[in-house]
């Protein structure tokens, strides 16, 4: 408890200060202008929803081999933390498209992917409320978990691969991509910032799933009696 | 300052989103804390 209030205020000093220095540490992009900076925001958060969907997969792959709810546990957690990152993305994302390219959506590899990745952790989730037997309920769901992660490298490697109106990208981009200096350490200043809230929020949700196993059976056994 | 509101509307409804998470976990918690309790102590009676 205490860990993860300790891990809770270092997550939000942290996030602060990267906002700061997306404001006012990062120079301002000289084609695009003040709307560049919802990128620290926007990207940062992609790549945490990724790390959480990775957790998630962990998680997933854990449970069917050696069958210990612990990893359910991490599996969910992951889950929605990864859903909650991932809509940031879809909705921050659109706010800068509007100026930029002015249109809010298109149907492109990227974007499209990426509703798909929403959808699949929505399904996922829905699919866990459905099953009312721990045990099956954990197997079936890390079986669609491991099937719907396979679309986190496709939303990756989508700007990679095919054209799309999504920009090109910036980091890992290479030949002929890259940032300016200060860019790129503001970027990776709130891809760390990002991270560390997305473990906060897991850890969080790690207890609650943890606090409901312990429910469950504590409720069994006064049904029991 | 073109677009100021786009980008502050970005970080506001961003932000807004994780604490809206959080707050639903932290009720989630609450909620399973006192049914916990209430099952502790439901069951030295049951016994």
């Amino acid at each position: 408890m205490t860990k993860r209030i300790i891990l809770g205020a270092i997550a939000i000093l942290l996030v602060i200060a990267a906002a700061y220095a997306a404001f006012f540490i990062a120079p301002e992009e000289r084609t695009m202008g003040l709307i560049q900076r919802i990128f620290y925001f926007h990207v940062s958060s992609a790549w945490s929803g990724f790390t959480a969907f990775f957790l998630c997969f962990l998680g997933n792959l854990l449970y069917v081999w050696k069958r210990d709810r612990k990893y359910d546990w991490l599996a969910v957690s992951g889950a929605e933390v990864g859903l909650a990152f991932t809509t940031v993305v879809l909705i921050t994302g659109p706010i800068w498209a509007h100026p930029v390219w002015g249109i809010w959506w298109t149907w492109d590899a990227r974007l499209t992917s990426t509703f798909v990745l929403w959808l699949l952790y929505v399904s996922y989730l829905l699919l866990r409320t459905l099953v009312d037997e721990p045990d099956r309920r954990a197997l079936l769901s890390s079986l669609f978990g491991i099937f719907a992660f396979l679309d986190v490298p496709l939303v990756f490697g989508a700007i990679r691969w095919w054209r799309t109106q999504h920009p090109q990208p910036v980091i890992m981009g290479g030949q002929g991509s890259g940032l300016d200096p200060t860019m790129k350490a503001v970027f990776f200043f709130s891809a760390l910032a990002m991270h560390v809230l997305m473990l906060f929020l897991v850890a969080e949700r790690y207890a609650l799933e943890q606090m409901q196993t312990e429910t469950e059976f504590l409720t069994r056994e006064v049904e029991a009696q | 300052m073109k677009n100021l509101d786009s980008v502050f509307a970005a970080y506001v409804i961003g932000w807004g989103v994780f604490f809206l998470f959080y707050l639903t976990i932290a009720k989630r918690t609450s909620n399973l804390r006192a049914e916990l309790e209430r099952l502790k102590n439901s069951l030295p009676r049951a016994k």
